[in-house]
């Protein structure tokens, strides 16, 4: 029951946020970077922290999300609905064929042959000078108003922030389903006991690779509403810093939460907005926090709490 | 032809700082657990030190110096942070924690050095070529790889003969075991984390003889780096010192036929390595997984 | 030992006068100011960590310095001004967002800044989006004043084929018509590549070859190896930051530099600054330098600086783009005496800079048709021997209007809502 009334609160807070947020020196666009990163690491999450499968290329389908909307905005159709399903296509099914390479793999080689995927696809981007734009980044398209019927919905700044809210609402309802059916139930029994799984006649393979392209598809779908966010997407949206800082946002939340990765988006992205307007420093700054999180809190932020939220 | 096997002595010397940045990541990652992304931090360390230096100790000095100071600082940094987490199992706190520390030592050398590019002079006598012929195979090329190979068989030697070295390569195998036998694993550990932040430490300051000194020069040198430690094998040194190698003769080999692949095709073969067979070239089966 | 930057703090909100910010903040009569006396915002973003940091940082300082000057006069329409800087990190995303912030956070009227092309794009659009001029400062890809040109921006430094035009001519009449060029494997490199090739054409010489080097490449043997047995008469190296540096160390060491010329496109003070004495040769081309010794107010600009920033620094083209870059939008405000942006870029094209501000000969504008500024090139020799700052010898200062592409040939086309 507690937990209901605080997932009301925090929809509440969402739903109310573009007034608040300026009242506190955020903005709007702020609030529709931590959810889409939000949806992003949660996607990640449901991989990393739920089947323990630790990848850090994730920001591949991030990226394959983003330029796949925006090339279909700029030489396909003006359309910010078909953009965001076909972003999400290109990058789930990226994931999704590539799942097999991957789920073999444990532990390190894990990360590692998932930091190789990701770099392939990274320097593609950088170097189809013609088609990307390359270093330079993908720019000349923008999201384009929706027509349902007779009805405008026009995308400024605060609609465009409703539309990201829509986004998270479906992806974590999507998300918690997932996890609290069988599929689910058997991702955490892989992360707490792989071996036993495999005797028990469970081919733990598939299962990874379902986490995989499950994963794959929902930051893909985060990537596209990136890219329409600022109409702008460029190859640092692929880069292995940028999944790395995934990871990371998921460690600092806590990883075996569900909402954990919200925390950790929460306190990355606003430390890095509000500490490097006021200091030239902020590195040091948000090093720091990384580390006194490590030290003072060993699961994480939300870590303490875990036990209640996790899923069983 | 000729332009290949031009080419191919150049990755090769690009191998050779690989080889040693992996080296230094391959002990901390065998024997400390510790995914360290922090090596380009104190890679900058070492540089930076060294830079500062050279107008008083001169370039010898400095290179002697850089990388000592390097490894001390790491001792302590050892001792305050990575000590308190070693009983974490799962590696991704430690990466966190080094990923911290990394962004601290990029600003803290921005701020203290500033941000622009410093060059590091070298002394004349190596720094010319050798022949007019071959005129790409210039002193301080030379000078690298033999400092370089001076510097593995060192630890080769260290490892294979000294009863410390022993030691590390017991716990690398068997830490539980080693401990049991009564080795002090604490002080083990730490000197060991010390010797990979020297070999950071010696390449930065061959690499700022080269590319020059800025705040984040560390930065490019790392993913190269555990390419070659996954292409060599976990758990095996010479396996990492044999990737960096391979890595940088593929690119350097790449440059002639296609340049616009030349850093795409090291993660390319990092991909069919761990396709085809995980453990890498030396590697151990099932290790870190 | 080292030349420390002064440590300004990031986004110093800049209260020009201090004594009259103090006396403003502790006096009732604060109160009683009208709508009119808040000061006007401006926003900057530029990269102040990462790889252009120190390109960022002269900006800024540039920026600062005109701050002062404007306030000093009774400031943009009897307003003062005020400078919110933001680090960028030179990450397009990054800097999408803290335009976002300029705007939304600290109510800025005017954005300005970038150093890399990327920011430079990406802050583009959002600057056309929310309808508000931006002043591009660096940032030399041809998109921004072509084909993704909008009515909102303008751009401060020059595109990158006017690099390559200020720049061929010295180079084919003093040392010959076959070149082999080292292109950086991006946009930036391509386009410079192919206006190279184009004028190398037209004036009668050969491209004995191209050889794209990835961006970052730390290692450019190869490169050089092909060129040297092409045989050239000049050897036309395209990269740029630390490419640059590590490319003309590396051709210095093979000793290259003694069998052909070698020269290039963009070079800065900044870079040239950090080559070792033996990498110190070559042909480039400047966008600004501060020994004028025949253009009126640039010695007593130089001084000003550094009476500013005594670190002992000299002044590079970037703190001139960041210099000019905020004077042209006081210029342009007080020519349209109105904050709406349609009235600013109206009074921007055709605008042409002063000489105080201009700081070099040529006559220096806004070119109406694509909002690019018409300011010179400044091709020259590395001096070898040279120490900081004494680096550069400028052979010719190149009228920008000279060697810009027509409008119709940029590919712009400007957006205005009709």
């Amino acid at each position: 029951m507690n937990r209901i009334i605080a997932i009301a609160a925090i929809w509440v807070a969402l739903v109310a946020l573009p007034w608040w947020l300026p009242l506190i020196g955020g903005y709007t666009a702020l609030g529709s970077k931590v959810l889409i990163y939000a949806i992003a690491t949660m996607g990640l999450n449901v991989l990393l922290g739920f089947t323990g499968g630790l990848s850090f290329g994730q920001a591949a389908y991030f990226g394959l999300g983003a330029y796949g909307a925006g090339m279909t905005l700029k030489y396909l159709a003006p359309s910010t609905p078909l953009a965001i399903l076909i972003g999400t296509l290109v990058g789930g099914a990226a994931a999704t064929l590539l799942g097999p390479l991957v789920m073999r793999r444990r532990g390190i080689y894990f990360a590692m042959i998932t930091i190789a995927i990701g770099q392939l696809f990274y320097f593609i981007m950088v170097r189809w000078n013609e088609v990307t734009g390359g270093e330079d980044g993908l720019a000349g398209f923008s999201r384009q108003d929706i027509h349902f019927g007779p009805w405008l919905y026009r995308l400024d700044e605060t609609n465009f922030y409703y539309l990201v809210l829509l986004g998270f609402t479906v992806a974590v309802a999507v998300m918690w389903m997932v996890l609290q059916s069988p599929l689910g139930h058997t991702f955490v029994a892989i992360r707490e006991n792989r071996r036993r799984i495999e005797f028990l006649g469970v081919r733990v393979e598939r299962y990874i690779w379902a986490a995989f392209a499950i994963a794959g598809f929902i930051t893909a779908f985060a990537g596209t509403l990136n890219a329409l966010l600022f109409n702008f997407t460029s190859p640092q949206d692929l880069h292995w810093i940028l999944s790395g800082n995934f990871v990371i946002m998921i460690v600092l939340g806590g990883m075996r939460s569900f909402f954990g990765p919200l925390i950790g988006v929460i306190i990355f992205v606003v430390a890095q907005d509000y500490l490097s307007s006021i200091t030239g420093n902020w590195m040091t700054f948000i090093g720091m926090i990384f580390v006194l999180i490590v030290l003072l809190f060993p699961r994480g932020v939300l870590g303490i709490l875990a036990r209640r939220v996790e899923v069983r | 032809m000729q332009l290949l096997l031009f080419n191919a002595f150049n990755g090769l010397i690009q191998g050779v700082f690989y080889a040693l940045m992996a080296l230094g990541l391959a002990l901390i990652l065998s024997l400390n657990s510790v995914i360290n992304m922090a090596h380009g931090g104190f890679l900058v360390i070492g540089a930076y030190l060294a830079y500062a230096l050279s107008p008083y100790l001169g370039f010898w000095g400095a290179l002697v110096a850089g990388p000592i100071l390097a490894a001390a600082i790491g001792l302590a940094v050892e001792r305050l942070l990575i000590r308190p987490i070693y009983k974490r199992t799962d590696p991704l706190y430690s990466l966190l924690l080094t990923f911290g520390l990394a962004l601290i030592v990029e600003d803290m050398t921005r701020t203290i050095w500033g941000p622009q590019g410093l060059p590091l002079e070298i002394p004349d006598v190596i720094n010319s070529p050798v022949s007019e012929v071959y005129f790409f195979v210039t002193g301080y090329r030379l000078f690298v790889i033999v400092i370089t190979t001076a510097a593995v068989v060192g630890l080769y030697l260290l490892l294979r003969y000294t009863l410390l070295g022993i030691r590390i390569r017991a716990g690398i195998n068997d830490l539980e075991t080693t401990a049991a036998l009564g080795v002090n694993i604490y002080r083990l550990r730490a000197l060991n984390f010390g010797f990979g932040c020297l070999f950071a430490g010696l390449s930065g300051v061959l690499a700022a003889g080269v590319l020059g000194l800025t705040p984040p020069m560390g930065n490019s040198l790392i993913m190269p780096s555990f390419v070659a430690i996954i292409i060599g094998g976990v758990g095996s040194l010479f396996g990492a010192v044999v990737g960096g190698l391979i890595i940088g003769l593929a690119a350097g080999i790449t440059t002639t036929y296609y340049p616009a692949a030349s850093e795409a095709v090291i993660y390319l073969m990092m991909l069919i390595v761990l396709v085809v067979r995980p453990r890498g070239l030396f590697g151990e089966e099932g290790l870190f997984e | 030992m080292t030349n420390k930057l002064p440590s300004v703090s990031r986004r110093t909100i800049v209260k020009a006068g201090a004594a009259l910010g103090a006396s403003a903040v502790f006096s009732p009569a604060i109160l009683t100011y009208a709508q009119g006396e808040t000061p006007i915002k401006i926003g900057m973003h530029d990269p102040f960590t990462g790889t252009y940091a120190a390109e960022g940082e002269s900006e800024k300082r540039g920026a600062l310095m005109a701050l002062a000057e404007i306030n000093a006069k009774g400031g943009m329409l009897g307003r003062k001004i005020e400078l919110v800087t933001e680090d960028d990190a030179a990450n397009a995303g990054l800097a999408a967002q803290k335009a976002h912030k300029l705007i939304e956070q600290d109510k800025v009227s005017l954005l300005m800044g970038a150093v890399s092309s990327a920011t430079a794009l990406s802050v583009n659009q959002v600057a056309h989006e929310k309808g508000m001029i931006y002043m591009v400062t660096g940032g030399h890809t041809d998109p921004v004043t072509g084909a993704q040109c909008h009515w909102t921006t303008f751009r401060i430094c020059t595109t990158t084929y006017m690099l390559a035009a200020g720049l061929a001519e010295t180079l084919y009449k003093k040392f010959g018509g076959k070149w082999y060029f080292i292109t950086p494997d991006y946009a930036f490199g391509h386009t410079l590549q192919e206006s190279y090739a184009k004028l190398l054409k037209k004036m009668g010489g050969t491209v004995l070859g191209n050889s794209l080097a990835p961006l970052g490449t730390t290692d450019f043997s190869s490169y050089l190896i092909k060129a040297e047995q092409s045989k050239p008469d000049v050897l036309i190296n395209l990269t740029d930051g630390q490419d640059l540096v590590n490319s003309m160390k590396q051709a210095a060491q093979f000793g290259l530099t003694k069998k052909f010329a070698i020269g290039g496109g963009l070079s800065e003070l900044e870079v040239l600054r950090a080559l070792p004495r033996e990498a110190k040769l070559g042909w480039w081309t400047l966008e600004w330098y501060w020994n004028q010794p025949n253009t009126p107010h640039v010695k007593e600009w130089v001084a000003a600086y550094q009476k500013i920033y005594t670190d002992g620094t000299y002044p590079s083209a970037r703190t001139w783009f960041g210099y000019a870059g905020l004077h042209s939008l006081a210029m342009g405000v007080a020519k349209a005496k109105s904050l709406d942006a349609v009235k600013i870029a109206r009074a921007l094209e055709g605008l042409e800079l002063p000489p105080e501000i201009k700081l070099q000969p040529n006559k220096v504008y806004f070119r109406p048709g694509d909002h690019q500024l018409m300011s010179s090139e400044f091709p020259g020799e590395v001096i070898q021997d040279g120490t900081y700052p004494n680096l550069f010898k400028v052979a010719e200062i190149v009228s920008g209007e000279k060697v810009a592409l027509p409008v119709a040939e940029t590919g712009c086309k400007l957006d205005y809502k009709s």
